[in-house]
């Protein structure tokens, strides 16, 4: 039975995560489910291409106006380096070591906050500046897009923690691995999705 | 015993570390890739932040981010791994997402009007 | 006595059916939840058929009137038809496949009490204030306005319904691809198992662009977006496209899994193999994909331009061609076959050319100049019902016929089925067939009544009668079903032509399905082995323990909690309900809550040993005999 032998470094499967049928099914499922989440975003990329710079007559709120190179840049290197970090992970877990790979998932964590902190001070200044949801159809365009996006991250955040509290006490074994394996796939994901966001948002955006 | 279970098989002690060299290497190679990713990054930003065309700029920083991406999708991700099941059609799953994501982008710049 | 082989009284069955995650069961779930609702929009179409019977009519009040039509729309499509065939592909599909279940037992559950209590929320929406009224396209200008929640039950409604159809489609595609039983390659699965592949994968990118649309609604209406504000910088096109984008797709959703059924029964009823299996399969991927390419001919008039028109027209006539591939291997199957004219063959005899007629007033419309005269008219009402009722109807009353066996060991009634098919056969041309000359004759659709003297009367008036008609053949087909509950148990393979490997399980199924794996050895598995005298399947694996996933009362909770929160989100912008915001939190909170008992709780499913394996087989085969 899978889900009580004690492994060791010795008898670890090479792709734990594929090593039973569930976790074979789970990263298959989950693959299928990015490919999904693609299109989702596709069509939040769409509107918001669409809807760019449109506002009431006389909005003072363009995207050259608003958009500041540091931050995004700043977050930009936070979420791609958290990438890594999860990466790192995953190697860990393939070599049996537990608590390597709590280690770096729990970079990965602070990392992806980090991240999330200065995105909400973004969108606070934003509001403060008075480009509120509400302002117009750019501003709903861009918070639903970027704020999609940052919600996928919290959601990640939580599904990260969640696993390493609950695994906490456990080590590693084939029942859990395909989760880390999993959630791990879900934090590339968003960082791909990040590549997209900053590349026509921001930096295209700064440029008109 | 069900058939299904996964057979627990332990490893000679020569293929264990054949095993943990080739992770070590592969994980170097992920680095190598990350590096490559950071740098893109630095280019797409530098080019924006000098002033260069505006028709320039716009195709290039959208390939940088396209590689990047297919960097993250096959490397740190693991699709390129030929051990991953069925590897080539999740890869087919996600080559459809991009190409309708593309006509998404098409018919949204082009066919909607004021 | 093993647990296995107790009878449960009413309660326990009760409870059995809430938890469950065996797709057996869930698949007469579907079944049931799909025809109430068939029912139900099929009631709404009465009513306005009634309404339409004469000119100037007061039947039903305009605004009334709306609501119908709205309801009649969304219901058929997304509560009924949608449903229905999800209720054969969780039947077939791992069956046909030799598997045990689906790849994810519990979401396969989570999709139908989603799918289930959307369907509620919305069909609520008559008792509280208003069902929506703005068409089943729901287009922006005109629900955005739309007073009272109609509209809000709408995209609520959908947006919790449509969640559970996405994630039964993932589980569909996974399943196909990776429980496939030894020897059985992609080229070899049965063309049902493709097309509910290729409908999945269509559900799977479809779907979140209405999702999307439904969400932007969701914030202009309720939180001051203003996607679709043209005073603000919105546009209302931007709807249009999503809903579209979703919405072409979506009827080929619908109909592959139509053409699916159509190819298994077929061959059935001719004796002969499918002819052109490999372009049968190509054909399906290639309708799948162009499905996506040509959503914009629903929006010829919108104003897009010449060229934008062009492209999407090319586009749309291309897909007749694989259509028509189809129709033709369809046609060579029967070409020389042993023709057994059961019901379900006189369900597909009369698909072809019903479906082929709907496809080439598609292929007319498909021309954008000649759409902006038939746009909004009744032509187009005529079209999209023959290929759906002559489709999918079709294809669901005769797959009926032909698996209830499956779903229930008890054969349906053959006289009482070929009277249901003439009467609501002859039904439904007379229903829609003189539509095609209302619409060219210029009656708009989305009307509540027309003046005389226009000469409309009479072929409105033909077109009710017809609709009674399809009445009275749903209301004996109901009655065909309800007397096969005490009908004799129709034992394994009953038409004696199965070919696939659902047909090839003793009856009634086990809750394991496969005793043992099967071995594929070729397309037609059961048929190779009848063919060389084996009174069964060749074994992949001999007799061991099974894993089997437990039940779960999680993916109803997960539900209703939504169910709750919905409510809460509806009256949240009233300014007089401040306690909806306590509901919407506490629908929240039971959700969450619930998925993260789930997570925290293992949940390992449980294993069947070969002992029990036995003896729940000769409690259900042996000394007991048929059940």
């Amino acid at each position: 039975m899978d889900f009580n032998t004690k492994f060791t470094p010795h008898t670890w499967p090479d792709h734990p995560e594929q090593a039973t049928m569930e976790g074979k099914n789970k990263v298959v499922g989950f693959w299928i489910f990015l490919a999904c989440e693609v299109v989702l975003f596709a069509s939040l990329f769409a509107t918001y291409l669409a809807l760019k710079n449109k506002g009431p007559a006389g909005m003072e709120f363009t995207t050259q106006s608003l958009f500041e190179l540091p931050l995004a840049f700043a977050m930009t290197m936070l979420l791609l380096t958290s990438s890594l970090t999860s990466v790192y992970a995953i190697y860990h877990m393939r070599n049996f070591n537990f608590k390597a790979m709590q280690t770096w998932f729990g970079i990965t964590l602070l990392l992806g906050l980090g991240f999330l902190g200065l995105e909400i001070y973004e969108f606070y200044h934003y509001v403060h500046k008075g480009f509120t949801f509400d302002q117009s159809a750019f501003s709903t365009a861009f918070y639903s897009l970027v704020g999609t996006h940052g919600f996928h991250v919290t959601l990640g955040l939580v599904w990260i923690s969640t696993l390493m509290i609950r695994n906490a006490k456990r080590g590693l074994n084939l029942y859990n691995a395909p989760k880390f394996f999993v959630a791990a796939l879900y934090w590339h994901f968003i960082d791909v999705v990040w590549v997209f966001i900053f590349t026509v948002v921001y930096l295209m955006g700064v440029i008109g | 015993m069900s058939s299904h279970d996964t057979p627990i098989v332990a490893k000679s002690q020569a293929q264990y570390e054949y095993d943990r060299h080739h992770n070590a290497v592969h994980m170097r190679k992920q680095v190598m890739n990350f590096a490559i990713m950071i740098f893109f990054t630095f280019i797409a930003f530098a080019v924006v932040a000098a002033d260069f065309s505006k028709y320039l700029i716009f195709p290039l920083i959208l390939l940088l981010a396209g590689v990047q991406v297919v960097l993250q999708l096959y490397a740190f991700m693991h699709l390129e791994d030929k051990k991953t099941h069925f590897g080539g059609v999740i890869g087919f799953f996600m080559w459809m997402g991009i190409l309708i994501a593309f006509t998404f982008f098409l018919a949204f710049l082009t066919i909607i009007w004021w | 006595m093993s647990s296995y082989t107790q009878k449960k009284g009413f309660g326990a069955n009760v409870w059995d059916y809430i938890t469950t995650v065996d797709h057996k069961k869930l698949a007469v779930m579907y079944l049931l939840a799909g025809t109430l609702f068939f029912a139900i929009a099929g009631f709404e179409a009465l009513l306005m058929r009634i309404q339409l019977m004469k000119p100037n009519n007061d039947f039903i009040s305009a605004g009334f009137f709306n609501e119908l039509l709205t309801m009649h729309g969304t219901t058929m499509l997304f509560l009924a038809a949608t449903p229905l065939l999800f209720a054969f592909m969780n039947m077939l599909v791992p069956l046909q496949i030799g598997a045990r279940d689906v790849a994810f037992p519990f979401l396969n559950s989570l999709g139908f009490w989603l799918f289930f209590l959307g369907a509620v929320f919305l069909h609520l929406s008559f008792f509280m204030g208003g069902a929506p009224d703005a068409g089943w396209t729901s287009y922006a200008s005109l629900s955005l306005y739309s007073p009272g929640h109609g509209i809000d039950f709408y995209v609520l409604g959908l947006q919790i319904s449509g969640a559970g159809t996405l994630i039964s489609g993932l589980n569909f595609i996974v399943t196909i691809i990776t429980m496939r039983a030894p020897g059985m390659t992609f080229m070899r699965m049965p063309l049902f198992t493709w097309t509910a592949l290729v409908s999945s994968a269509l559900i799977l990118f479809a779907f979140p662009p209405l999702t999307i649309g439904l969400l932007m609604m969701l914030f202009d209406r309720m939180f001051g977006g203003n996607f679709f504000d043209h005073t603000m910088g919105g546009n209302t096109i931007i709807w249009e496209h999503l809903f579209w984008i979703f919405g072409h797709p979506e009827v080929y959703i619908l109909i592959l899994p139509a053409f699916g059924l159509f190819s298994e029964i077929i061959p059935a009823f001719s004796r002969k193999r499918l002819f052109g299996y490999s372009s049968m399969v190509f054909a399906t991927i290639l309708i799948g994909f162009l499905g996506f390419m040509v959503w914009a001919h629903h929006m010829f008039t919108v104003g897009l331009g010449p060229t934008a028109n062009a492209i999407f027209a090319v586009a749309t006539m291309a897909i007749a061609v694989p259509t028509g591939m189809k129709v033709f291997n369809w046609i060579l199957t029967l070409w020389g076959g042993s023709i057994k004219v059961t019901t379900p063959m006189l369900y597909a005899l009369g698909f072809i050319p019903s479906f082929v007629a709907g496809g080439v007033t598609g292929v007319m419309q498909a021309s954008a100049p000649l759409d902006y005269q038939l746009h909004d008219s009744y032509f187009i009402v005529a079209h999209f019902h023959y290929v759906i009722v002559g489709g999918i109807v079709t294809a669901i009353f005769g797959s009926a016929h032909f698996y209830w066996p499956i779903f229930f060991n008890r054969m349906l009634n053959e006289t009482l089925g070929k009277l249901t098919f003439w009467i609501f056969f002859i039904g439904f041309h007379l229903t829609f067939f003189v539509q095609h000359f209302l619409g060219l004759m210029g009656m708009p659709r989305r009307v509540f009544t027309y003046m005389e003297g226009q000469g409309w009367d009479q072929f409105n008036f033909i077109s009710t009668i017809g609709a009674l008609m399809m009445g009275v053949g749903v209301i004996i087909m109901v009655i065909n079903c309800l007397l096969s509950i005490k009908g004799e148990p129709a034992g394994r393979d009953p038409w004696g032509d199965g070919r696939t490997l659902e047909w090839s399980i003793p009856q009634p199924i086990p809750f394991y399905n496969f005793r043992q794996t099967p071995l594929v050895r070729g397309l037609d598995p059961w048929w190779i082995e009848k063919q060389e005298g084996n009174k069964e399947m060749t074994f992949a694996e001999p007799v061991g323990d099974i894993h089997m996933p437990n039940n779960s009362a999680i993916p109803f909770v997960i539900s209703l909690g939504m169910f709750i929160a919905a409510f809460g989100a509806l009256y949240h912008p009233d300014a007089d309900k401040p306690w909806s915001i306590y509901i919407l939190i506490g629908g929240l909170a039971i959700t969450f809550g619930a998925m993260i008992f789930r997570s925290v709780k293992d949940d390992h499913g449980f294993h069947l040993h070969k002992e029990e394996i036995l003896e729940i087989e000769e409690h259900l085969y042996g000394k007991g005999g048929n059940k």
